[in-house]
This record gives structure tokens, sequence and C-alpha cells, in this order.
């Protein structure tokens, strides 16, 4: 334990971070696990990724993760951590980002004036929400919508194709018909998923 | 001459079940081959009245086995293989002798009961006959989950397990042979401890032997340049080497081939040429096929045969039984406990396919075939249940595995009719979240694996590697690390700001489908290989560098038409296209591991799409960057003109690159579209290089640049045709014709900060 202690001290404003995240700092599950503490873990994880030991990451190192290139939509994910006008991610955001993949607590008592945990099922939509939403405005346009859709199409698919199925899909969850997905409208739309399964790791816990 | 006359047989109706899909899609190929088996058994024995043709364990253990082996290992995803190690040794080692155990005492305890009526036989020989039951077949293992398509941890998990649980049965076999041989009575703790102590010495010696020959096997491969005719019969010989060694010190030779294929793969296929490596993949194939579909109907055709069979209804049925529950059992035993430890939990779904799929297959067979018939008199009795436990696994739970799998997964599921955007929307959460796994580091990547791909970099691939191919791979590898990302990710947000999709398509594409172009004939052979051939004549937006298996289609230059926009229907499923088109993700059975095709694989396409694309977007942010202009331009015609001062040079700039990329020293940070993946060796082949005054090259010119034989993922060779080279060129013709000049040269080659330059309005 003594070095975890030290190792938790290098990182700053630990506590606030474990209590906005949530992540805790013993692994509590199983007593014979061998790996630190997950916020050490992924602090090792950050430092590994910022091979040049700035502190912080600029996409360039997200970018030398090769398996996100084979992700169909890995570039967006990786636009994700960084906001808007930003250049870096230092390591707070970085695992402000994560949390958003914990499971989510069942059991948390649900205090009226205490602000939503980051991987409540709501969270969770919303970071999915702004990977469509590039622009920010709070709506999925219709050319968002094809860019995703190229995106995650395999290349036989025409451009007419790709926009018959973006016109039926907004078509479909579009409420108010405005020719756009707004959040509520998206979140409606997905009440049948099982977000949590399908957006959490399990290691974050 | 029996075994090549039925070599010849079985080859020659091979491809009459293969062109029978949907046969096959049900009953998977091995069970097709077990009852072709009986008929030609029927027919020699009909002929003969007694069984010749027989399969003789040494004609198996020596001469069809160690292919199959060779071809498993040498083709297997290392970097899944040895993440999962742990609980595929889990399995392995404590399931095979879970099973052992459990099988045989169940089955002493009947008998015992007097279920069995009277046998001659005893505990020794229960515990005997457990221990070459228990494990698990791979060639039974690949044949049946060759159809089902499961993710990959899961058929890493059974399948790596059936490769290793080799060293367990060997030893538990030999000991409990001994231990036959010697006696009852005289079996005390010493030999129980020689027992355990050989199991060390078999699994662990022959592992380590395994990898000794992979070392030897790698250097002789660095050291054969200018034998490069020979060098592919080198694997053959020296994996052979490996299993005979191993046998012959009596160590587990099924463990030091796979050892052996595991360990060299990587660099075989960096040192030797191109040609060889195709060679070897090719024939590993054949070998494993023919050897594979031999034992198969082998298996049927021993069948046949009056003298073995025995039949005990208790003995045989309550093995059946025996066998199925306790893998069931063992199974979910074993995973409980590993889910404790791991860091992706191992699904219930998995389990059940898991403990459905421990097929028994042609080694328990050739192992019971070895009885000694003096030592246990009960010889044929256990011959008999054994191939009734193979035929049975093989068969029947071989042809009820896809409609399980499909059962279990379309009940977990429980939806059948999910709107457009739940569909959309399910897989892109399959993709983030394996973007976050990855960035998370998701599989073993701590101080260990990162040490010791350190080590490895460092002396393990100095000592085995060609230093050209070792140089190659880390120039490649550092080109790709110093992409400039932060420039895809704004020229993305820059275009989608803009509102339109310019950028990404272009008014004249011509995307050709395979199907159409060429109708049947191709499909069966590329099913779905997307040829996007667009000419550099009418921009560059659109060039996909999608790879074209060379010595399938001759090439491929297709010229551009049109598209015609009047073929799509208007009644366009949409569903339908989700289904057939979304990219899967690493859940979604991303990963294939096929007998018969290697090159020919529709999710490595996949991949290899998705990866050319994401490259094309960041070179594209890097090109806006850098040069301030934007590519989505209308460009007319192409002509072959002399290329203006300006532009040959950026023309030569960018084959100077190629030049130091072949020299191995890196000048300028330019990257190339196609970049490989990962530990990649490299062979290029650039034949322009020496034309570097000439116009570009010609359309149908095969650039092999980067052909990487052997990736992570087995990704087919990426062969790109130079139209990519020459929309590049041409584009940038297109900007220098439009722009006042400046000094391209010099900004091409700053690596400094890109300066930001306005991004000029798409249309």
């Amino acid at each position: 334990m003594g070095s975890t202690n030290s190792t938790l001290l290098k990182i700053p404003n630990v506590e606030v971070l474990m209590q906005e995240t949530g992540l805790k700092l013993v692994a509590e599950e199983n007593c014979l696990n061998v790996s630190p503490a997950h916020i050490i873990r992924l602090h090792d994880r950050f430092k590994a990724l910022d091979k040049e030991g700035r502190g912080h990451l600029c996409p360039h190192d997200f970018g030398a993760i090769k398996e996100l290139a084979m992700n169909p939509i890995g570039d967006r994910i990786i636009g994700a951590f960084f906001s808007p006008g930003k250049e870096t991610v230092d390591f707070h955001t970085f695992v402000k980002i994560l949390a958003h993949f914990r499971p989510v607590d069942k059991d948390r008592p649900k205090e009226p004036n205490s602000p939503e945990p980051i991987n409540s099922r709501s969270n969770k939509l919303k970071f999915a929400f702004q990977l469509y939403d590039q622009d920010k405005d709070g709506k999925i346009s219709r050319d968002e919508l094809l860019q995703v859709l190229r995106a995650m199409l395999g290349m036989q698919v025409t451009d007419e194709q790709l926009e018959s199925i973006a016109d039926r899909t907004i078509q479909e969850a579009d409420l108010d018909r405005d020719d756009t997905i707004s959040f509520e409208e998206f979140r409606k739309s997905l009440e049948k998923i099982n977000i949590d399964h399908k957006m959490s790791i399990r290691f974050l816990r | 001459s029996k075994l090549s006359s039925v070599f010849s047989l079985s080859l020659s109706l091979y491809p009459v079940i293969e062109l029978n899909h949907h046969v096959i899609s049900v009953v998977p190929e091995s069970g097709l081959l077990i009852i072709l088996g009986f008929i030609l058994g029927g027919i020699v024995w009909g002929a003969d009245k007694a069984q010749t043709f027989k399969l003789l364990p040494p004609t198996f253990f020596y001469y069809l086995l160690p292919q199959i082996i060779l071809d498993a290992s040498y083709f297997m995803p290392n970097k899944l293989f040895f993440s999962n190690l742990g609980s595929i040794l889990i399995y392995a080692i404590f399931g095979t002798c879970w099973n052992a155990a459990t099988v045989g005492l169940s089955l002493w305890g009947c008998y015992e009961a007097g279920v069995m009526g009277n046998l001659d036989i005893g505990l020794l020989q229960f515990l005997l006959f457990g221990s070459l039951i228990a494990a698990v077949d791979p060639v039974a293992v690949i044949a049946v989950f060759e159809e089902v398509h499961v993710n990959e941890v899961l058929f890493i998990l059974v399948f790596g397990e059936s490769l290793l649980n080799d060293g367990v049965t060997v030893v538990l076999y030999n000991v409990f042979d001994a231990f036959v041989a010697l006696g009852g009575p005289r079996i005390d703790a010493e030999e129980i401890f020689k027992g355990i102590f050989s199991f060390v010495v078999v699994a662990f010696g022959g592992s380590f032997l395994g990898v000794v020959f992979a070392v030897l096997l790698s250097l002789l491969t660095r050291c054969t340049k200018h034998i490069q005719i020979i060098e592919a019969g080198f694997v053959f010989v020296v994996g052979y080497l490996a299993y005979l060694t191993a046998d012959m010190l009596s160590l587990s030779a099924i463990l030091s081939v796979t050892f052996c294929g595991i360990c060299c793969q990587k660099y075989v296929n960096a040192n030797m040429d191109e040609k060889s490596v195709t060679t070897v993949r090719h024939a590993m194939k054949v070998l494993a096929n023919g050897s594979e579909t031999m034992i198969f109907v082998f298996l049927g055709i021993t069948a046949i045969d009056t003298e073995i069979w025995v039949w005990n209804t208790g003995f045989i049925l309550l093995t059946l039984l025996f066998v199925f529950i306790y893998r069931i059992i063992g199974v979910f035993l074993l995973t409980w406990m590993l889910n404790k430890f791991r860091l992706v939990p191992i699904e219930v779904i998995d389990q059940v396919v898991m403990s459905y799929g421990g097929l028994r297959g042609a080694v328990a067979y050739g192992l019971a075939a070895m009885l000694d018939k003096d030592k246990i008199p009960e010889k044929n009795l256990i011959i008999s249940t054994t191939l009734i436990v193979v035929y049975f696994t093989v068969i029947l739970q071989g042809i009820t595995m896809k409609p399980l799998v499909q059962w279990l997964k379309v009940k977990r599921a429980a939806h059948a009719d999910l709107k457009l955007i739940e569909k959309l929307n399910n897989r892109a959460f399959d993709h983030i979240l394996s973007a976050v796994e990855d960035i998370c580091g998701r599989i073993g990547d701590n101080w260990w694996t990162r040490g010791w791909n350190r080590f490895e970099e460092n002396y393990i691939s100095w000592l085995l590697m060609k230093p050209k191919a070792r140089k190659n791979r880390d120039y490649l590898f550092s080109i790709f690390h110093k992409l400039n990302l932060e420039d895809a990710v704004n020229y993305v947000s820059e275009g989608e700001r803009q509102g339109s999709l310019a950028f990404i398509r272009s008014d004249e594409v011509a995307n050709v489908d395979f199907k159409k172009q060429f109708g049947s004939e191709f499909t069966d052979v590329m099913p779905d290989i997307m040829v996007d051939m667009s000419n550099y004549e009418l921009g560059i937006e659109n060039f996909s560098v999608t790879s074209i298996v060379k010595d399938t289609i001759p090439s491929v230059s297709l010229d551009i038409h049109g598209k015609d926009r009047k073929n799509v229907a208007d009644d366009i499923n949409a569903h339908h296209l989700l289904q057939q088109h979304l990219y899967r993700s690493r859940k979604n059975h991303r990963h294939k591991f096929s007998r018969s095709h290697f090159s020919i694989n529709q999710s490595e396409d996949e991949v290899q799409e998705i990866f050319q694309r994401t490259m094309r977007s960041r070179l594209e942010s890097f090109k806006s960057a850098k040069m301030g202009v934007n590519p989505a331009k209308k460009i007319t015609k192409h002509h072959k003109k002399d290329l203006t001062h300006k532009v040959k040079d950026f023309h030569d700039a960018s084959f100077t690159w190629i030049a130091q990329l072949y020299k191995g020293s890196v000048t300028i940070k330019m990257n190339p579209v196609f970049l490989p993946a990962m530990d990649s060796p490299t062979h290029s082949s650039l034949p322009w290089l020496m034309e570097t005054d000439a116009v570009a090259p010609s359309q149908r010119a095969q650039w092999r640049l980067l052909w990487t034989p052997n990736r992570l993922r087995r990704l087919a060779p990426m062969r790109v045709s130079t139209c990519s080279t020459d929309s590049f060129l041409m584009a940038d013709l297109e900007e220098h014709e439009e722009k006042p000049q400046t000094d391209h040269e010099e900004e091409i080659f700053q690596s400094g900060p890109p300066k930001k330059h306005s991004c000029r309005k798409f249309h």
C-alpha cells in the first residue's frame, strides 16, 4: 500500500478527481487482485501514451494507438477527448472522460441535490451524442448523420443509399419534425437498448 | 499406396462437397467427411470382407498430424494468444486433468456399481481411458468453428486450449500406461510424484524445444538471401524436425511444433522473400487441409470393421454422458474462477459455446489404437467407445453448434425489429467501446508487456530478423507515429462545420460493383472485395487504396464508367443495407481464423478498408494543414503532360522519400497513404524509382510498397495501384496551378508546427 500512496501523491488533486468520477482507491472486489487501483492504472497508461513526458496528451499521442486507426469512428472518439479549442488533454480530463464508461452503480442512493454521476445512463448517452453532433449545436443534422453513416458503412454503399438510410433514420427518430435529432429524441429512440451494458468497461469499476 | 489412394479419392470428392454450400453450412465439413469415410469403408469392406484400410497410429501421428498443428500455429494470432495465455493454460491443464479424472472415476464408479456388466478392467484402466478421451482436439475444433463465427476471445480460448492440452494428455496417457504396466499395488507416492514431474518435463521441454527450433528457423531464413528459391522448404523441414525431435526425446511433440510455429511466424515472414511467404502459406493450407480431410475420412473408414466393435451399452452411453457433462461443469467452474482475475470477463454464452465446443477427434482415436492389447484386454471396447464419442461430438455437436449459437444470441438480444437508429447506434456503441478499451490499453498493456516489447525489439529482432526488414519496420512505425493527428481532427471538424460532404464524396465517383462487373464467376473467389478505382481523372477524394489480390484477378484496372444512378433501386432496403455493410467491430467477430481462406477474407478486407480510410482522412488533413489548400477540387482531365518544374520537384520529393525509405533514413516527414498497421516487414519493389524523370507512372503499375505478409490480424497484402499516387500528384498539380506559387518544397519538408492556413471553401 505504501507504493500506491506515493504514486497517488504524484497525481494532483486526486481526491477531487476520485469524488467526481467515482473511481475508487482500492480494488475492493477481490483482495487477491494484483492490479493496482484503477486511477493508478489509468495514470500509468496516461504516462505510457504521453511518450514525450509532457504531462498532457495531444491528438498525435492518441494516433499512435494502432488499433484506433482500424476503428471507423476512431478519430471522432479521439476528438471527443479534446474540448473545443483545446489541443491537449491533461490527466484529469482523460480520467473524467473515461469515467463515462464505468458501469452504472445500481445501488447508489438517489440524493436529490447531488450532481448526476458521470457514468449515469444519461451522461453516457450525451457522450455518444456528441460524437455525432460535431458542431455542438445540440442537434444531429442530416449531414452529420450522413457523415457518421459514411464512416460506419462499407465503401460498397452508394451515396443514394446512404442518403436514403439517413432520411429514414431521421424519420424514425425525429418527433418534432424539424429534420434533426435532438438529444431528447436521441435518448428516446434508444430506450430499449441496454446502455449500461453496451457502454461500460468492467474493469473501470 | 493405400494412403495415397485414399488421399486421392477423398480429395477428388472434396470439391464435390465444397460445391454444395448449403450442405456445408448445416453439416460441418468434418461430419460429411466422416460419412464419406463410412461409405468408402463400406465399399472396401464389401470388396475385401475385411477392413484393409486402417488408420494406423504411426501414420496418423507422423504423417498426418504434424502439418495440421504446424499450420494452426503458423497462422496463430500471436497477440491474442499471449494475452489470453493464462486462461488458455488454466483450461488446458486443469480442464484436461479435471475431465480425465472425473470421467475415469465416474466410469469406474459405475462399473463397480455393476452397470456395465462384466468387464476385465480396473481403476487404472478407467483412468487411462479418461485421459485419452479427455483432450479437446484441435483438428475437430477448427473444423467446426469454421462455420460458426464466434468472437475472437472465445475462439482463441478453445483453440489455444486444444493445442496446448496435448502436453497434459501425453503425460497422463504415458503415466497411466506405465501404471497399468506396473500394476496397481506398486503405485505409491514416488510414482505419483514421478508422474507430476514428468508432466513438467514433457510439457516445458517440448515447448522449449519448439522455441529452439523457431530460433533456428529464423536464423536460417535470415541467411537465405541467395537461396530464396528453397527457403520456403525450410519452414516445413524445420517444423517437422521439431516434431520428430520432441517425439524422439519423449517430449510433447505437438507442443514443440506449436511453439515453433508461434515463435517463428514473425521473423520468418519478415526475413523471407514475399514469394516464399506466399508459397509457405499456400502450401501449409494445402497440406493441412489434405491431412485433415484424410483424417476424417479414415475415421469413417475404420468404423466399418467388424473386428473392433465391442458394444457395451452401459459403458458407451455413460461415457458419452460423462464426457458431455463434465466438460460443461469443468468449463463453468474454471471460468468462474478465471473471471475474478481477467480484465475482460468471459460471458455465459461464451462459456456455453466453449463447453459445447469441446470436441474430441482423431488424437483420441490414435491414442486408443496405440493401447497394448495384452495389458488392456478391453482395448476394442475402448476403441469402439472412442469412435462413438468422436462421431457424436464431431457430427452431432458440429451440426447443432451453429443453431445453438444462433438461438442463444437471438434469445439474449431479444429483438427482432430494431429501428434503424437503434441498429446504427448498437454498432456505434460497439465501436466506441472497442476504441475506449484500446485507449485504456485493453489487454495486458502493463509493465510486463511493455518491457517484453522493448526487449524483443531491441535484442531478439536484432538477432533474428534481417537488418533491412528491421529497419523498414522501425522506419514505418516511426513515420506512423509522427503523424500529426491534430490536423486530421481539425480537418474533419472543419469540413463538417462547413456542412458539406464534399471532401468525402465527389460528383463522379466510379464505384465499381465487383459483382455487377464480373458476375458470379468472381464473387465466389472474391466475395466482397470492393474495387474502387476512381480514376485520377475525376478527383482524388474518392480514391481508395483497396487491396487487390493480384494472383486471382489479373490486372484489375477497370476503366471508369460514370456511376449509373438509374440503377439504384428506389425501394432500398435500408435495414438490409445496414445489416450487410455496417463495419464490424472487434466484438462482432471481426477476427476470423479460417481453414481454407486466408487471404480472401471479408473481415480482413473490412479492417483494411477502415484503416485506409482513416489514413486517407489523416493524410488529407495533414496535407491541408501543411500546404494550406484543400484537396477537394474538381479535376478535369488527366493527360500525360510534362510536369512543371515545381510539381516535378514535388514528384521527386515523394519519390525521394520513397528512396529514403528504401535506404532506411528519414529526412522527410511525409506519410504515405498506405501505412501498414504494425510489426510489418516490408519489401518494396518500386519499379519507377528508375524513372523519376519520366512522366507519371502508368495507371496500371502495381505499387507493391509495404506489402505485409503477416500482420497483427493477418491482413491481406496491401497492393496498391498507382492510381492513388497519380491522383495525389494530380491533386497537387491542380493546386499548384491554382494557387500562387510559394516555395512548396520548403513547406513540405518542414516539420515544424503546422501553419494555420485558412481552409478554402469546399464545394
